[in-house]
């Protein structure tokens, strides 16, 4: 058994699986499953200032290895989260958790994250400036290196918690989005949200998705999330949390040689409720065979090549 | 409370064109409702991705029934499964049928949501409910296990090009046939129900489906908002709701 124990800003992970925001609620789904005490942490459902109902029916569509969603940060708004889901969430995980957030105006960011960063068992912020799926927001924050500073810095300023930036994919130079939020002051940077995509119905021509486009996410994205957290790993001094597809302990190996100090598992959380405890016991089998006996000593293992 | 089992196949045959009826034999036990359903993936590997929700025809302490009409990719591959191929599914998930005490009971199903409406009837007539059904096709070649539920209730058809029963909906046979009720529990097509919500707002329980991502209430794919301005998973809340706590127009 190789020692799994991650340190991070804010985050004491006794491994480094966390599921990803939007494929794990608050947790209540899934303590029927098993015992949430033996993921690392969690990153939960991303919270606004408001409470969101989200998008139209349907939100869900599927291609190849992939799951295409639009759900429009559908949640109950900060306060509840604070009030009540974080406090429900604590009964069932021992462990500080990723506050995920949204926001669609600078303001939106910083009364969130204010109110946000003070609960107690929040470790840490995650800041999502490329949710896809809303329309006033989310992404535009996280394809302009400049507005993605300014965000970051303002909920710096206010936030009692470290703060991770969640990046979007869909930009053209993702290492100069990560490179502006590090000099932000971004404690972490998590890395990647979904790629922007569509499907068609055939008969009709109509887009599936009611929100006409979605967020691709899934095994079919792993390569693409593992050459961008290779790129950004080597390019900054925070540390990155990585994710995009990992369905496996063998996938989420991979995206911490690709240079990921920690990972979250997302859609495979949908199609496997066991998929976080199966693949910590599977990264431990995989480090067993390859003879490590520290997590650590395969971080970044890539950046010789 | 959702369970994650293998269960072997034990039959698998088309009724009719494309209409097929699967039997599996596995752990029952977390299914406790009619009208609650499966979460099945097809294989293991990564194509099709998303498990894939059934509605539960008819189950017992340890095989279950299910009813599917292959439209695309996932429901051809099923189609194709022989019997004693052991199946990943998620059951008992969903909230099912809840009996509301009424005497008389008149089920409604439209295409292919009439299956989860057998194992319905047959807990109502348990119960001493008098139980009638009343069932709408696009056509009668579209028609299936109609002796199966003759052999436990009357039977009412409606067919759009009238080519068996009543032409017209499901609506026009309760019409012509002055079909009455205390309480009627519906599953079909969003229109039917939009339509049977307008036309008795009280006293439905009405079964939705949605494309879903998990079936289990973990990613919002299917929620819908209600009258009153909450949103419910259809995954999890559902799939069964009150006609009179959903939105009829939009």
């Amino acid at each position: 058994m190789a020692n799994l124990h991650i340190v991070l800003p804010g985050l004491d992970l006794k491994n480094p699986v966390m599921p990803a925001s939007g494929t794990f609620g608050y947790g209540q789904e899934f303590k029927e499953f098993y015992d949430l005490n033996k993921l690392g942490s969690i990153s939960i459902k991303g919270t606004t200032r408001e409470k969101r109902y989200g998008n139209p029916l349907p939100r869900i569509a599927e291609g190849p290895a992939g799951l295409l969603n639009a759900i429009g940060l559908q949640n109950p708004g900060v306060e509840h989260v604070v009030q009540y889901e974080l406090p429900e969430l604590a009964k069932i995980f021992n462990g500080k958790v990723l506050g995920n957030m949204g926001g669609h105006s600078f303001e939106d960011y910083v009364e969130t994250a204010a109110i946000l960063s003070k609960a107690e068992n929040v470790g840490a912020l995650e800041l999502n400036i490329s949710c896809p799926n809303v329309k006033e927001g989310g992404m535009q924050f996280g394809t302009d290196p400049a507005t993605a500073a300014r965000v970051t810095r303002e909920v710096k300023a206010v936030s009692s918690k470290p703060v991770y930036v969640k990046l979007s994919p869909n930009v053209t130079d993702i290492v100069a989005m990560a490179k502006a939020v590090e000099e932000a002051g971004a404690d972490g940077i998590s890395m990647i949200n979904t790629l922007v995509g569509m499907r068609f119905d055939l008969k009709t021509g109509r887009p599936i998705i009611a929100n006409k486009t979605g967020g691709y996410s899934g095994p079919a994205i792993l390569p693409i999330a593992l050459r961008m957290v290779y790129q950004v790993s080597q390019a900054v001094d925070i540390p990155v949390i990585g994710m995009g597809g990992i369905s496996s302990g063998r996938d989420a190996i991979e995206m911490m040689i690709a240079g990921a100090s920690a990972v979250e598992v997302g859609c495979a959380n949908l199609i496997d409720p066991y998929a976080c405890p199966k693949i910590i016991e599977e990264m431990n089998d995989w480090l067993d065979e390859m003879g490590i006996d520290d997590i650590h000593d395969i971080i970044g293992l890539s950046h010789k090549y | 409370m959702a369970n994650q089992t293998f269960m072997k196949v034990l039959s698998n045959k088309e009724l009719i064109k494309d209409v097929y009826e699967m039997v599996v034999e596995g752990d029952t036990s977390a299914i406790t409702t009619p009208g609650q359903f499966v979460n099945i993936k097809l294989n293991k590997y990564q194509e099709p991705y998303l498990r894939r929700p059934m509605s539960i025809c008819d189950y017992d302490d340890h095989t279950l029934t299910m009813i599917y009409k292959v439209v695309g990719t996932g429901t051809k591959l099923l189609s194709e499964i022989r019997p004693g191929h052991k199946m990943d599914m998620l059951t008992g998930l969903g909230n099912g049928f809840v009996y509301q005490n009424e005497r008389s009971a008149l089920l409604i199903g439209g295409g292919l949501g009439l299956p989860p409406l057998y194992k319905l009837a047959k807990e109502l007539l348990k119960k001493d409910v008098e139980v009638k059904l009343v069932v709408g096709f696009a056509s009668k070649k579209d028609a299936f296990y109609l002796e199966e539920f003759q052999q436990l209730c009357p039977v009412y058809v409606a067919t759009m090009d009238g080519t068996l029963g009543t032409k017209g909906t499901v609506i026009d046979a309760i019409n012509e046939y002055n079909l009455s009720y205390e309480h009627y529990y519906a599953c079909g097509p969003l229109p039917m129900l939009k339509a049977l919500a307008k036309f008795d707002e009280q006293h439905g329980s009405l079964s939705y489906e949605a494309r879903m991502g998990c079936g289990f209430g973990a990613c919002m794919g299917c929620s819908m908002e209600m009258k009153d301005g909450s949103s419910k998973r259809v995954c999890l809340e559902g799939p069964v709701f009150a006609s009179s706590e959903v939105k009829i127009d939009g």
